[in-house]
């Protein structure tokens, strides 16, 4: 325990630079997620083959991808913006269907009565389609958040400082205790990340639970 | 007073929902079209308030042609029931029935007070206006959704078998409670159902339609009992008797 007692504010720092990498994705990721996923829900032609091009961006080994981007922007390999902008590729990767279903899950009877009720598809958006999207979107954001948490850590494999860099140090001089450390972080930020997203998620669906 | 005029409606795939339908449904009046499943009586209706547009022909209301006006505008002066409501889950009874007095930003004090004198018209215990339409009856949603349609005092009311998922007792209770709707309101109904004794206790024209919008009799409910104009009206008849 000695090394943790050491070290502990520049483990803090870590996990600062953790969270102000991944909450931004994460954010990110859903404002992204949602439009895509209302759009694929509609217009199925177009949406089906989207969210499977979308999906297989996944696919892409992250490395790779950490390469690709700055030679494709043009901003240093280990800039903020690389990190997030590939996190976010994933992010969306993986939410988008969630999304789409969401949408889907949405009653037709309750859409159909919007509709007759008077509301533009700007407002039907805000006060129907989307709150009755949540419960199912919510399920998606979880999955994505745990998902964008561990892989922050990949970063620093090019040098971008996160709890991964606990990792990388804890290995080249052999301090097992680091690499634990930084494991067991990790998991639990992951963990209240998403305690935090189903708290949300109850505030934000009152109807939900009063059956 | 509506008039559907040489009304035809064919989807892209070629499927000709309505062939070439005329009627006249006058103020005040409620109008009922019956039919088995597919005689595009839901269809005929829902052209009212441009849920769906013809291919041909017109709807005329009050000597305008719906196809001119605003869709979004025309749906809110129109009352609109379904079966079960219809209803919003994540809203409580009280901003379900609110929902077209909010969407025309009616200030908030006199939406309340709306509301309580909806819930009061239509049978609803004001102690129901915070509940979720999850925690109601099927009668009680039934009710929600008849009060929602009711708040913006619409001249005119679509009611899609708006009472077929009830009990028959619940049913004839909430059938008792539109006509008392209707006459207090003066307010003019079409209202599309496949129950034939439906009908005729709440139409006082009823229009007996058959596959493609075809009407096969339309006239006083006594008229069509008495006289049934082919074997299929009685038919219908028979099998609301029994």
């Amino acid at each position: 325990m000695t090394w943790i007692a050491i070290n502990i504010p520049e483990i803090v720092s870590l996990l600062g630079h953790h969270a102000a990498i991944a909450l931004p994705v994460i954010i990110i990721s859903v404002m992204f997620s949602i439009p895509i996923g209302w759009v694929a829900s509609r217009k199925r032609r177009l949406g089906r083959p989207l969210i499977a091009g979308l999906e297989l961006l996944y696919a892409i080994p992250s490395l790779a991808l950490f390469v690709l981007i700055p030679a494709i922007f043009g901003f240093g390999l280990r800039s903020n913006a690389n990190i997030l902008i590939v996190l976010v590729v994933y992010g969306v990767a993986v939410l988008v269907r969630s999304c789409a279903e969401a949408f889907d899950s949405v009653p037709a009877d309750t859409r159909d009565a919007a509709d007759a009720c008077g509301f533009s598809l700007w407002r039907r958006f805000w006060a129907v389609d989307l709150p009755l999207s949540l419960p199912v979107c919510i399920a998606g954001i979880r999955v994505m958040a745990v998902s964008t948490i561990s892989l922050v850590t990949v970063g620093s494999v090019i040098g971008i400082q996160s709890l991964g860099t606990l990792f990388t140090d804890g290995f080249q001089r052999g301090l097992m205790e680091e690499v634990v450390t930084g494991l067991v972080l990790t998991v639990a930020f992951a963990l209240i990340v998403d305690l935090a997203i189903v708290a949300i998620g109850k505030l934000l669906t009152p109807w939900t639970r009063s059956r | 007073m509506i008039e559907f005029r040489h009304v035809t409606k064919e989807y892209e795939d070629g499927t000709v929902a309505v062939h070439n339908f005329n009627l006249v449904c006058e103020s005040h009046e409620t109008t009922v079209l019956v039919g088995t499943s597919g005689s595009g009586k839901t269809t005929v209706m829902r052209m009212v308030n441009r849920m769906v547009d013809p291919t041909c022909g017109q709807v005329i209301w009050d000597g305008v042609d719906v196809a001119t006006m605003d869709a979004v505008k025309l749906r809110r002066s129109i009352g609109y029931v379904i079966q079960e409501g219809g209803l919003f889950p994540h809203w409580t009874v009280a901003e379900n029935i609110a929902t077209v007095l909010r969407l025309e930003e009616t200030p908030k004090g006199k939406v309340r007070e709306a509301v309580f004198d909806l819930m009061d018209r239509t049978g609803l215990p004001r102690t129901f206006a915070d509940r979720y339409p999850g925690q109601l009856s099927g009668g009680q949603r039934q009710r929600v959704g008849v009060a929602r349609a009711l708040a913006n005092k619409p001249l005119l009311m679509l009611m899609d078998e708006p009472f077929g998922a009830l009990d028959p007792l619940v049913r004839r209770d909430l059938q008792n409670e539109m006509i008392r709707i209707r006459d207090e309101f003066g307010v003019t109904i079409l209202l599309v159902t496949h129950d034939m004794s439906e009908a005729m206790r709440l139409g006082q024209k009823v229009v007996v339609m058959q596959e493609g919008g075809d009407i096969v009799q339309a006239g006083r409910p006594q008229e069509i009992l008495e006289r049934p104009a082919t074997p299929f009206v009685s038919d219908l008849i028979e099998a609301a008797r029994f």
